[in-house]
């Protein structure tokens, strides 16, 4: 038996040897820096789990209990830490059940690399058993994807995987290895990318274009900054705080830009969009220079594109050209990493406070506050809220917990009233709405940020997607606080057909099961409140817990999330109730 | 915004799946190719798209971004036909008897300025390269005397503008 020492040996290759391509995958792994790998094996990709066997003092593969929980397990593993995550598993079923979480990293900018294994070359195309044409069916949501069918290829393409995963606007990159490929032996070598030639990640900014920009912010009466995920992808958080606190310029965030500006920002107007605050929503039709920043004008964040920011001059810094008048037409496109084209811009704003366009957004603040949020955080009914809670969960972790949100209602009162002082620390399904994302989502981010608290906020529904995902937890004792808010409904579809399908709750009604014991039969500890008296403290008692701990909190059934932008309504006919 | 013909002209490595991956730009948004054809182009090792479509300015250009966006293309763009030089090509395989029993066959063949491909005792082909009503006009005149079989290419064609791929490659140097 080989020792371990003759194992770290071993993975110092710097100079050509003689090695299987299973385990030039592992060795390409180490080069790029992966310690963590979620995945599920099978058939076609044995070679490799073989690999891992021999490398698990250096590479740890996390068994999710489904590949689809890997993904979003990567996914957040990669949204908390900035790194790339991975995920392997074996063809056919393996490699289909990628593909939501694929999707969900290609819509929400996620650098991951997923692995695949193949049948071997020469059964390619006779419906070998499990082949599936994965890149075929993973084409139109990855941002690249490549298949290795001899293992020479192996360093070269995992190389150029990671590359583009992670530069420019990142995605995901799937990677489709045929098993021969895995088991021939090839002289390895290994060298990072540095470089595609069809490929520019990050435009070089035009000091023009910026100049521009510039002047359009100092001539504004009312200017107003929208950022996104890019000002986190792009790491511009203290360049957008520069710019926002110079130019006294109210700034709001997309979902995705959630946590890149602290809450408590005095210049930070909140959320944009569908369930967003109802001033930056209303304003955002009386403000003269719009300046979006790393955000793509989602149908989410604008309704009516006939009717949104019409009055404005729209500046849009973005680095993704393919987005530039995508949807809104830019007055002025500043292109490249928003970090480095915000610095730009900061020398050449003038001071500013604009206090009495500011004073706007503060009065529709407290006009939202009287009508729906004290009511949602503070209220005086019997039955439970979604935004007490996550209130109290504010409250408990002192505002620095990392908050995973599965999609629904919850993820929108998640949203609305988590409050945050880091960057990278919302973690959701934006783009997608992938429900069942946060359990699997919240494993990678607790793994990719081990020194933070973690916690899942889900829904009954989502829950019981990816529920099998509570296996890992117990099994690798990751201690993620997982909070369930059970209203026993679907209740974002049920929300809707209260109000556009006079009612009729088709399927949205959820008989579920006892939740509690569920988790118990993972050995979780776990408990279930329903009443106000007991929220403090099990929430308290959560956070304070060094283990995974689970809680369901039974919620009023029918509560609605408000403000509302009725789906295709313009920004201003936002409604309050 | 009214919908008019557009040149779609795509340079990129040429690599398996690419094709896969631009056609599917085009499904996504629910848009129909006319007529595409790959081949390779003045650079070595550098393919040619050449898609046309029927849509707005607006959708061109969003198709485009996206095209251009896919990490081995090199560079996208569109023209209008006025912008471009192009041409199609056309096969017609007629029986040979016709070219002795009707004369105005012969006519065609000369007005149309196209050429005798082959000819054997069953059948002759006529080559015929020009725009696409030119060719449809050759079809007309010959589809009454009965076409055996008949095929047309997609659309060929150079912009009148510079397209400075050699430059862009150029400018690439991995750091």
């Amino acid at each position: 038996m080989e020792t371990i020492e003759e194992k770290k040996t071993k993975t110092k290759i710097n100079t050509k040897m003689k090695i299987s391509g299973a385990e030039a995958i592992v060795h390409c792994l180490l080069a790029e820096d992966v310690d963590l790998v979620y995945g599920y094996p099978g058939g076609a990709i044995m070679p490799v789990y073989d690999e891992f066997y021999k490398f698990q003092d250096k590479l740890t593969h996390v068994l999710t209990r489904h590949e689809q929980g890997a993904t979003h397990a990567a996914q957040g593993y990669a949204r908390v830490s900035g790194r790339v995550g991975v995920a392997i598993a074996t063809s056919g079923p393996g490699a289909t059940n990628l593909v939501t979480g694929i999707a969900d990293a290609q819509i929400d900018s996620t650098p991951m690399v997923c692995i695949t294994g193949q049948v071997p070359r020469h059964l390619l195309g006779s419906d070998a058993f499990q082949e599936t044409d994965i890149i075929g069916i993973s084409n139109p949501v990855t941002k690249w994807s490549y298949q290795i069918t001899k293992a020479s290829e192996i360093p070269e393409v995992i190389a150029k995987a990671f590359y583009i995963a992670k530069s420019g606007r990142p995605g995901p990159v799937l990677i489709d290895i045929t098993k021969n490929a895995q088991f021939e032996e090839f002289d390895f070598s290994y060298k990072k990318c540095k470089g595609v030639r069809s490929y520019v990640p990050t435009p070089k900014p035009n000091m023009g274009a910026i100049e521009a920009a510039a002047n359009l912010i100092n001539q504004a009466k009312k200017p107003f900054i929208v950022w996104g995920q890019g000002v986190i992808l792009g790491e511009a958080e203290e360049a957008l705080k520069a710019v926002i606190e110079k130019g006294g310029i109210p700034a709001a965030w997309t979902i995705m830009g959630e946590s890149a500006v602290p809450t408590s920002h005095p210049l930070n107007v909140g959320m944009v969009g569908m369930h967003g605050n109802y001033g930056p929503n209303m304003l955002t039709n009386e403000c003269d220079v719009l300046i979006a920043i790393g955000m793509r004008f989602d149908d989410r964040v604008t309704g009516n594109l006939e009717t949104y920011a019409k009055q404005a001059k729209v500046l849009h810094f973005e680095i993704d050209a393919a987005e530039i008048n995508k949807n809104v037409n830019a007055d002025v496109a500043v292109l490249g990493n928003c970090k480095e084209t915000l610095e730009l811009l900061l020398p050449l704003l003038h001071e500013n406070n604009h206090e009495n366009w500011h004073s706007e957004f503060k009065k529709k603040h407290q006009i939202e506050f009287d009508e729906v949020i004290n009511n949602d955080i503070r209220p005086t009914k019997d039955g439970l809220t979604m935004g007490e809670v996550i209130e109290e969960i504010n409250i408990a972790s002192k505002n620095k917990a990392v908050i995973v949100t599965d999609v629904g209602q919850h993820q929108m009162i998640a949203c609305r009233y988590a409050k945050f002082e880091q960057s990278k620390s919302n973690i959701t399904s934006g783009g997608l709405g992938t429900m069942g994302f946060a359990l699997p989502a919240a494993i990678g981010a607790k793994q990719g940020a081990m020194d933070r608290e973690v916690v899942a906020i889900i829904g009954d529904g989502g829950f019981q997607m990816t529920i099998q995902e509570l296996g890992v937890i117990f099994q690798h004792q990751i201690p993620v606080k997982i909070v369930v808010l059970n209203n026993d409904h679907l209740g974002m579809v049920r929300q809707w057909q209260e109000l556009f399908f006079d009612k009729r709750y088709a399927s949205t009604v959820m008989v579920n099961p006892d939740f509690v014991k569920i988790a118990e039969g993972y050995h979780i500890e776990s408990k279930r409140i329903s009443e106000r008296k007991d929220l403090k403290a099990t929430v308290q008692e959560m956070i304070a817990s060094d283990k995974p701990y689970f809680l369901e909190v039974k919620v009023e059934k029918e509560d609605n999330v408000f403000p509302m932008i009725p789906s295709g309504a313009s920004v201003s006919d936002i409604r309050l109730k | 915004m009214e919908k008019q013909w557009f040149t779609i002209s795509v340079y990129s490595e040429n690599n398996v799946g690419l094709l896969n991956r631009i056609s599917g730009i085009f499904l996504k948004r629910h848009i129909n190719i006319e007529s595409l054809n790959v081949s390779k182009s003045e650079i070595d090792e550098v393919s040619k798209f050449t898609i046309v479509v029927n849509t707005t300015e607006k959708w061109v250009h969003n198709i485009v971004g996206q095209i251009e966006k896919q990490v081995e293309v090199i560079k996208a763009f569109y023209h209008t036909d006025d912008e471009t030089i192009y041409q199609e090509s056309a096969l017609f395989k007629i029986a040979s008897s016709l070219l002795f029993d009707e004369r105005q066959i012969q006519n065609i063949i000369k007005e149309s300025n196209s050429q005798i491909v082959t000819v054997s005792r069953d059948f002759f082909v006529l080559a015929k390269s020009g725009r696409r009503n030119e060719i449809d006009e050759m079809y007309d005149q010959l589809k009454p005397y009965g076409i055996m079989q008949f095929v047309r290419s997609g659309r060929i064609s150079v912009s009148k503008e510079e397209m400075n791929i050699s430059a862009i490659l150029e400018e690439f140097q991995p750091n």
